[in-house]
């Protein structure tokens, strides 16, 4: 195999030149950095959470209910927080690990507060935006009181292009000439793009922050009609790509999560996909009136504080109904049962493990790495050169090949670089030269025994692959096995580890062995190796 | 250059000595696991990872004494907590004993709100204060717990992986005796950890994990040549003499192996700051240790195995030399005959 010295050189290059690609691919699409550094380098938080089950008997079958439910509401909430790129996993069958990057401490207070909140399930009536329309006035005049500045630059920049405004139903029509004017004075109606088909209003996405900085003023709150409020909906059930849904509301619940039994995905005898959902016996008798009063109207089904969706009422409904999706798939039926179920989670959940890095230890670690990397990766080509000479330099060059190839495949494994990883790394670089060190030993001894170079170099190779192979794989299992039974950190070392065990084969024994046989080659007698 | 060029020592008859040295530093770490473990501190020093609690690391902006700040969290009712200077700048540990999750502010707060009975916090983005939480870790005692069974099951698992695949790639006794060496080291380096009560955490089972990966590299090392030279004619070497010239023949590889891989741990402990401290000292000691068993327990080991349970061909052999007339001298005469059996 490979017998041909320039196909083996092409393929050292070769992959040289992919590995460094992968690199460059993956540091612009992530800011510059060509690895992802893990949350101790670059700040942020790691939880591991746990139902509480301290108040009722579960069995397993229950808790791993339970987590799936908790993880649909724990995933809605991180989402909420508003963190770039969060991760939020099941761990084994009980535990959620939700990590958060970048948070400063006062943001991990709350991102600790809000995760640990019980599930809140709320079916409320949803209002005709009609009855919004004559405290609007009010409300702008709230929001230019309480953000003077916003009102005024906002006027320059092309804040609505939608035509519509608000309310097209009112006749409260504009035009991209008005729009400036209305901007200034109406900050609120100058950032709604429209209405939903499902009567809520449509604000576009880059507007949400202002918006939410509008509703969050406690005078505004107080000016919307008695027993109102406006909640925003799921992302993830967007209708309208680029706008996010502001649901107008009761504020008074026609129910809980709290009397929900069960909910489940079905089909109706025309095989469209339907939600099950039961009640309690008393809480049926309840929501049969509450629902009979309420006919044709809109249900919000309101998860911690946020509208999934909004069926109409079609009828009074008892302990059990039925929600109807219309043309949705069977998977949009189980996320909506799953939600429901969400809410009727009886356990709160509670952190059992929490581990967070402010940002500036991060960097520290990640400048002490660097300079613990350079000044360890530049003692080991001293000794390979000042121990093997011409050799000693080879193996360097194919060291160069090694780092590169190991930086790429960590890359492109989607690793995450911990600090004890960056250790595993600097270390793997002192078990890379071993190889080499294996090897040039072995000629050595073979040139004592009075071989010519090139035998010397052939059998020096070969005698010693095969204890390579075994020291590699030994060390390979190790990594396999602190994988996985590890956590966080101790995986990235693991990672790391293994990477650089299998780069260092590579480099070692195929790189090292190509630039020998390429040096061998140019000449035609060699008397003497520099080893 | 080079350094045991044709290197002839005979380490296998040191192994008594070795020995000695083995027993000497088993009983002064075990004893100092028994000694701490009887007076109820634990037989080894578990950090939060393993035994639960918190620790907050907090920056100072000016230089503090640990006085004060204990003078702080006193006041402010915690008398339990203790305070460590951590790393050599205005870095503190505080740790806290209880998890504290559950009684509702968690101990990242507490902490905080301890602090500023004496100190002012950072705000972020903006310059003054006197500290600011660079670090926290809390570990609820179920989580605690768990993650002690696991670092354990992870030992024994790489343990029994590795003796399969030594037991499949050389034999048994070669598997058995790279186990035991590792299983050596592995006591050493816990005797040494009980000794200095170093802190236990995630890091040490990480750094103790890679020295069970050196120690098990650097043995395979000697024992595959022992290996190679098995499978040539013997011309009436003694097992011990194999032994002896594998460890020999691969002493200036081991030396210098662990001469690269120390320098290496060298730059990670004087740069690497306190974070990485624990996980580099153990290294470099586990390392030192692993490459001392490879030569002094794994080969002598093996020799003790070999002649507990020789294998097949020897007892053939002892047979056939029982039957046929001893030759005078052991040597050319006798390799002629030994020659034919395949070894």
């Amino acid at each position: 195999m490979f017998q041909n010295l320039k196909v083996r050189l092409g393929l050292i290059v070769g992959l040289t030149i992919l590995s460094v690609f992968i690199l460059w691919r993956k540091a612009e699409k992530n800011n510059g950095q060509p690895i992802t550094l893990g949350l101790d380098l670059q700040g942020g938080a790691h939880y591991a959470m746990e139902v509480d089950d301290s108040r009722s008997v579960m069995t397993a079958k229950d808790r791993a209910d339970a987590i799936d439910r908790a993880l649909k509401v724990v995933d809605m909430r991180v989402n909420g927080l508003g963190v770039s790129e969060p991760v939020v996993q099941k761990a084994g069958n009980d535990r959620i690990i939700v990590e958060l990057a970048g948070l400063n401490q006062a943001s991990q207070t709350r991102a600790k507060e809000v995760l640990q909140k019980s599930a809140f399930l709320e079916f409320q009536i949803v209002h005709p935006l009609e009855d919004l329309q004559p405290q609007l006035g009010r409300i702008e005049q709230a929001i230019v009181a309480a953000f003077p500045n916003e009102a005024k630059p906002a006027a320059g920049a092309p804040a609505v292009n939608a035509p519509g405004g608000l309310l097209q139903t009112k006749g409260n029509q504009q035009n991209g000439a008005q729009a400036d004017t209305l901007a200034a004075s109406k900050p609120f109606q100058s950032k709604i793009a429209g209405q939903g088909a499902s009567g809520q209003l449509l604000i576009d996405t880059a507007q949400v922050k202002a918006m939410q900085r509008y509703l969050a003023l406690p005078q505004v709150r107080s000016l919307l009609p008695r027993g109102t409020e406006l909640l925003w909906g799921i992302p993830e059930t967007e209708e309208q790509k680029g706008y996010a849904s502001l649901w107008f509301v009761d504020g008074n619940a026609m129910m809980t999560g709290a009397n929900l039994q069960n909910a489940q995905a079905q089909t109706d005898q025309f095989g469209r996909p339907i939600v099950a959902f039961e009640l309690s016996r008393r809480a049926g008798r309840r929501f049969e009136k509450v629902t009979g009063d309420n006919i044709n109207k809109q249900m919000a089904i309101v998860l911690d504080e946020r509208v999934y969706t909004a069926p109409v009422i079609r009828g009074a409904i008892g302990n059990r109904g039925q929600i109807e999706l219309g043309k949705a798939t069977m998977e949009d039926a189980s996320a909506l049962a799953l939600v429901l179920r969400a809410g009727a989670l009886p356990a709160p959940l509670h952190i059992v493990e929490e581990r967070s890095v402010g940002p500036s230890l991060g960097e520290d670690s990640i400048k002490n790495g660097q300079i613990a990397a350079f000044v360890g990766i530049g003692l080991v080509i001293l000794m390979m050169i000042g121990i093997y000479h011409f050799s000693g330099a080879l193996a360097v060059a194919a060291l160069a090949v090694y780092v590169v190839l190991s930086l790429a495949m960590l890359s492109a494994l989607d690793a995450v670089l911990t600090f004890p990883g960056i250790a595993g790394l600097i270390l793997s670089v002192g078990m890379a030269v071993d190889a080499n060190i294996l090897i040039f030993e072995r000629i050595r001894e073979e040139l004592d025994h009075g071989r010519g170079v090139r035998a010397a170099v052939n059998e020096g190779f070969h005698h010693a692959l095969r204890a390579i192979v075994d020291s590699n794989v030994t060390t390979l299992i190790t990594c396999a096995i602190l994988f996985y039974t590890g956590t966080g950190p101790i995986r990235g070392f693991a990672v790391t580890l293994a990477v650089g065990v299998i780069a260092s084969f590579f480099t070692a024994v195929f790189t090292t062995r190509t630039f020998m046989d390429l040096y061998l080659e140019r000449r035609s007698s060699v008397q003497n190796l520099s080893i | 250059m080079r350094f045991f060029k044709n290197a002839d020592y005979p380490f296998l008859q040191w192994r008594k000595r070795a020995y000695l040295v083995t027993a000497l530093l088993m009983v002064v770490g075990i004893g100092a696991m028994l000694y701490h473990g009887l007076r109820g501190e634990g037989w080894l020093n578990y950090g939060v990872d393993f035994t639960g609690g918190t620790i907050v690391q907090v920056s100072f902006t000016r230089p503090v004494s640990a006085d004060e700040i204990r003078g702080a969290t006193r006041q402010a009712g915690y008398t339990d907590w203790e305070i460590t200077r951590f790393g050599t700048g205005n870095d503190y540990v505080v740790r806290t004993p209880k998890f504290g999750q559950e009684s509702g502010a968690d101990a990242q707060s507490r902490v905080q709100q301890a602090l500023q009975t004496r100190f002012k916090p950072s705000v972020e983005g903006r310059p003054g204060g006197d500290f600011r939480i660079a670090r926290t870790e809390a570990v609820g005692p179920k989580a605690g717990n768990e993650l002690q069974q696991r670092a354990l099951l992870a030992i024994l698992l790489s343990f029994a992986a590795t003796l399969l695949y030594l037991w499949f790639r050389f034999e048994w006794r070669f598997g058995l005796a790279a186990v035991i060496a590792t299983v050596h080291d592995i006591l050493v380096t816990l005797g040494f950890l009980a000794l200095t009560r170093m802190e236990i955490s995630l890091a040490t089972v990480a750094a103790v994990l890679t020295i069970v990966g050196y120690s098990l590299h650097d043995t395979i090392i000697v024992f595959d040549r022992v290996r190679e030279d098995l499978r040539k004619p013997r011309h009436g070497r003694t097992f011990v003499e194999i032994l002896n010239k594998a460890i020999n023949e691969t002493l200036p590889r081991t030396t210098l192996t662990v001469a690269t891989v120390l320098v290496t741990l060298v730059a990670l402990l004087v740069f690497g700051g306190p974070v990485i401290r624990g996980f580099a000292d153990v290294l470099v000691l586990g390392i030192s240790i692993g490459t001392f068993s490879s030569i002094f327990v794994a080969s002598p080991v093996l020799y003790e195995i070999e002649r507990k349970f020789p294998r097949a061909e020897k007892r053939e052999q002892a047979v056939r030399s029982r039957n046929a007339p001893r030759p005078n001298r052991p040597g050319n005469g006798s390799s002629r005959t030994r020659r034919e059996t395949p070894v």
